[in-house]
């Protein structure tokens, strides 16, 4: 919205719009998207809560004992957690003006993000393949629900990266754009915050 | 306007973190995983001890990563994002000790599926 400020009336240059919202410097907009991210903790709590509920309602079904591999966990883990050490490594470069390192770890982020859902769509898969998909009980059907809504969002996360780095290219390391990469900062460090609560309550918890 | 950018940066530049702070959440969170996995994946860990212990672990690392990568903490700009983080934990407690305690009761009280019905 803010990038358009050529085609208002009174636009005398593309910075325009830009100079206007400097007014604030962005600390309402992180802590509006800070409020944000607490909402979607309560979505998460919910699903967390349905989980332990039907925990054992497996309909005579797998349980997560037989269908988890924990080792395979672990990489997924580990890519998250990477992914959210090298963001911020982008941060701090972000806050040192270096365009080219935010791009450049952001790419990084973005690989690691990607390795995470890969993962996590081949084990969705190979879940399915062998008859323990989401419909077979409702222990299974909490579990597809919270791993994929996770992974729904980390899914936009890596969206919002590749739009970030568009940003980045195209206006620089401008005001507007240091204020989305810091909420994006937030929403990528708090979905790995989600995960640890998620190997924790459902595979560890599952294979003990 | 780049002076009052400046200024704002200035002061909050203790909230954002240097490389130092995000290598030692990076490595803390590293060693509290591979415990917490270790826990069940290492054979001969008494099995009384795994499920305080990966609760235990799952708590600190969630503390390291919200001191190290979120940078809450207890200065006076981080204030409101903490007061909105303890309301949400209190809710969130509500919400999932409350599923689980009324829930459970309802399972252990109802009556046992009635043979050939």
């Amino acid at each position: 919205m803010t990038h358009a400020a050529t085609t208002l009336p009174h636009g005398s240059g593309a910075h325009a719009g830009h100079h206007d919202e400097h007014h604030d410097d962005g600390s309402k907009t992180v802590i509006g998207f800070w409020i944000y991210l607490m909402s979607d903790l309560l979505i998460f709590s919910v699903l967390f809560a349905t989980f332990a509920v039907l925990s054992k309602a497996t309909a005579g079904g797998p349980t997560g004992k037989e269908l988890f591999d924990l080792s395979f966990v672990l990489g997924e883990t580990m890519l998250l957690l990477v992914s959210s050490f090298t963001f911020g490594m982008a941060m701090l470069n972000m806050h040192a003006g270096k365009k080219g390192g935010v791009m450049g770890w952001l790419m990084v982020t973005f690989l690691f993000g990607l390795g995470f859902i890969v993962m996590e769509v081949y084990e969705f898969h190979h879940l399915i393949s062998i008859g323990a998909g989401p419909d077979r009980s409702a222990y299974l059907s909490a579990f597809f629900t919270l791993i994929g809504t996770h992974g729904l969002h980390v899914s936009f996360g890596l969206i919002w990266i590749i739009v970030m780095l568009d940003m980045i290219r195209r206006h620089g390391l401008d005001g507007i754009n240091k204020r989305r990469l810091s909420c994006l900062s937030l929403f990528w460090h708090f979905l790995d915050v989600v995960w640890i609560c998620v190997f924790t309550f459902i595979y560890l918890m599952g294979a003990i | 306007m780049s002076h009052h950018t400046t200024s704002t940066m200035d002061h909050d530049s203790a909230d954002h973190g240097s490389v130092k702070s995000y290598i030692i959440g990076f490595i803390l969170s590293l060693i509290l995983t591979l415990g917490s996995f270790g826990l069940l994946m290492v054979d001969g860990v008494p099995r009384g001890i795994i499920l305080p212990g990966i609760v235990v672990l799952c708590v600190a690392q969630l503390f390291v990563q919200l001191v190290f990568f979120l940078h809450m903490g207890t200065s006076k700009s981080q204030r409101s994002n903490v007061a909105a983080f303890v309301f949400a934990v209190f809710i969130i407690g509500i919400i999932v000790a409350g599923s689980v305690w009324v829930l459970g009761n309802m399972n252990a009280n109802m009556m046992p599926p009635m043979p050939g019905v």
